[in-house]
């Protein structure tokens, strides 16, 4: 870790802390010069110079490398205070001493370009892990519905005669679920890359959110069928500044994920609330109460519910991840349905949050910051 | 009643062929432009009831085909296409277009919506007394009836139902009834509009929360539905 740190160390600031290592270094054996041997100073300065090249660049390592060696020439070696060097034998030290500086330095150097080359093989072959995940699940998601439509129009189309008025039904039928289920698909994957590509910028406009709900609930009839429904939305909620079209979607995602996860016959239950804020509380758009100062910034609450097994709370933290589905779950769906619903909230400057219902269900938490309007209550006495 | 002839442009043969075989057994004339210059040529020589337009031509875009036709043409023109954008269907309505429809669409709500647009341009100059199942609305006297009783609106609240009457199965845009209804200078104030839909749902729906006659379309305005 701490080479990765010292990575990003940038180049004049190696150069000053090699160069003041090594003054350091070469400032205690000068002191110390009486007690150790100049040989000995030569081998302890070739040590600073050696964990220097564990850490810094090529450059600043050669150019402590040669520094030390100066110093050491200079102010050790005799005759002491001059560049001459006194014997052939010193001569020969200075010599190596320089040499084996230099390798030392190249040599880190290539050891730490290795390591960085195997990390990034690493790193890609974990991306291609993730991708083939990804790709199995939706190739998956997408073939399965093709196949049925495929399979189901070949035999419409050669034996005719031969399927009864009854059964020729049930495969348009089939041809039929299979659509809407690759259309869903579909646009989960295009809501995505719309999220990916950072594309997604909530039109704010002013939103009755019973309105909201119930343009959700109304159009998703035939799903909610088999479950019973409860929506308790408080009477005097004002307006709030939403993307109505993100927020659909955002409800949608999630009642079809309850739906999914939970038994026929099990409740779901949305409810919407209001938190006013404290002035001065809210800081997010701080600017735009200054511009705005009739309006004030409350906290839209949404909470969609469901009474079925819950979750299990180590991967709570994870359902919101990309492509990430429950260990148990059964086949469909793609894992893009709740990190499509996080990042429409976030897009809103809000927060999602799920949790365990003591007795069993889950509960989904949606915290948006909002101007607010009471015009419709004004308007209601 | 004659049969009414509907002009198809869209590049993808596919789409074409399906259009075709869906509106010819539902007792339509139709006929076909692959690109957006055949479809102004055919409008041009032999002009049709209504024209189903998709956005995406290979040789000119959508909204500026639109454009052209509105020029001269005055029947009713229905938007087909994959662009869900709210952007998209705002600027096709605000251009002329009379619907929207998102592909892939259910080929009953095609049918309803080019049932309503024709109905729309045949009973143009009609009674002033408005028919829509559990509604009645009387344009002369000014007076709403729900199951024959009488209800009572504000005055804002009859201009924004008048003007849904008047425009029945259409979209109106969130800008177009703030103009209309307010005037210029409330084009920004959607809070307005967003009340005042909630009330008149308390008055003429069944279920204010189900609502069968005022349809909110996400994002681009509201549509009043009279008759199934």
């Amino acid at each position: 870790m701490a080479i990765i740190i010292l990575n990003k160390i940038n180049r004049t600031r190696q150069y000053f802390l090699s160069f003041l290592f090594v003054c350091i270094i070469g400032g205690i054996c000068f002191i110390l010069s009486d007690f150790i041997g100049y040989r000995v100073v030569a081998f302890i300065l070739l040590v600073t110079v050696s964990l220097i090249a564990m850490f810094f660049d090529i450059l600043p390592v050669l150019f402590a490398a040669l520094l030390s060696a100066l110093i050491w020439d200079f102010f050790f070696i005799p005759p002491r205070y001059t560049f001459l060097v006194g014997s052939a034998e010193d001569t020969l030290m200075l010599l190596m001493y320089f040499i084996i500086a230099m390798l030392n330095a190249v040599l880190t150097n290539k050891i730490r370009r290795m390591e960085k080359i195997a990390r990034q093989k690493e790193e890609k072959a974990n991306t291609i892990k993730l991708y083939n995940v990804l790709f199995n699940s939706l190739s998956h998601e997408l073939k399965t519905p093709i196949a049925t439509i495929i399979g189901a129009t070949d035999n419409l189309l050669t034996d005719s005669n031969k399927i009864s008025e009854d059964n020729k039904y049930k495969l348009i039928s089939e041809i039929s679920i299979a659509s809407v289920r690759l259309n869903e698909q579909v646009e989960n994957l295009l809501n995505m890359s719309r999220l990916e590509s950072g594309y997604i910028r909530p039109k704010l406009d002013w939103c009755d959110v019973n309105e909201l709900v119930y343009s959700v609930v109304n159009r998703l009839e035939n799903e909610l069928k088999k479950h019973s429904l409860k929506v308790e939305i408080n009477e005097n909620l004002p307006l709030f500044k939403l993307d109505f079209g993100l927020m659909e979607q955002v409800l949608h995602n999630l009642i079809i994920n309850a739906v999914n996860y939970t038994e026929p016959g099990a409740t779901i239950t949305i409810s919407a609330d209001c938190i006013r804020n404290l002035k001065g509380h809210f800081e997010v758009t701080a600017n735009e109460i200054k511009s705005k100062r009739d309006a004030t910034i409350n906290t839209l609450i949404l909470k969609i519910s469901d009474n079925g097994i819950g979750i299990p709370e180590d991967e709570i933290e994870h359902v919101f991840d990309k492509f990430y589905r429950l260990k148990n779950s059964k086949t469909g769906g793609t894992g893009l349905g709740l990190s499509i619903v996080k990042g429409f909230v976030e897009a809103h400057n809000g927060t999602i949050i799920l949790s365990n219902i003591e007795g069993g269900g889950i509960l989904f938490t949606i915290k948006i910051p909002s101007e607010t309007s009471s015009l419709n209550k004004q308007k209601n006495e | 009643m004659n049969k009414a002839e509907i002009l198809v442009i869209d590049d993808e043969v596919q789409m074409r062929r399906l259009l075709e075989i869906t509106l010819q057994s539902n007792d339509f004339i139709v006929n076909e432009a692959a690109t957006a210059k055949e479809g102004l040529i055919a409008a041009a020589s032999h002009p049709p009831d209504l024209i189903i337009l998709d956005l995406g031509l290979p040789d000119e875009n959508g909204h500026s085909v639109l454009k052209k036709l509105r020029e001269w043409f005055i029947n009713p023109v229905i938007i087909l296409s994959v662009q869900n954008s709210e952007e998209d269907i705002v600027n096709a309505l605000d251009n002329g277009a009379n619907d929207y429809l998102i592909k892939p669409f259910r080929t009953g709500e095609l049918l309803a919506r080019i049932r309503t647009a024709l109905r729309n341009t045949t009973d143009k100059e009609g009674n002033s007394v408005l028919n829509f199942n559990d509604l009645e609305i009387d344009l002369t006297s000014r007076t709403v009836k729900k199951n024959n009783e009488i209800l009572k609106f504000t005055s804002t609240e009859y201009a924004l139902l008048s003007l849904f009457a008047q425009h029945e199965g259409k979209v109106l845009t969130h800008q177009y009834l703030l103009k209309q209804v307010w005037g210029p200078s409330y084009l920004n104030e959607s809070q307005y509009l967003r009340v005042y839909i909630a009330q008149l749902r308390k008055k003429i729906e069944d279920n204010p929360n189900k609502p069968l006659h005022l349809i909110t379309e996400s994002g681009v305005g509201y549509r009043f539905v009279g008759k199934e």
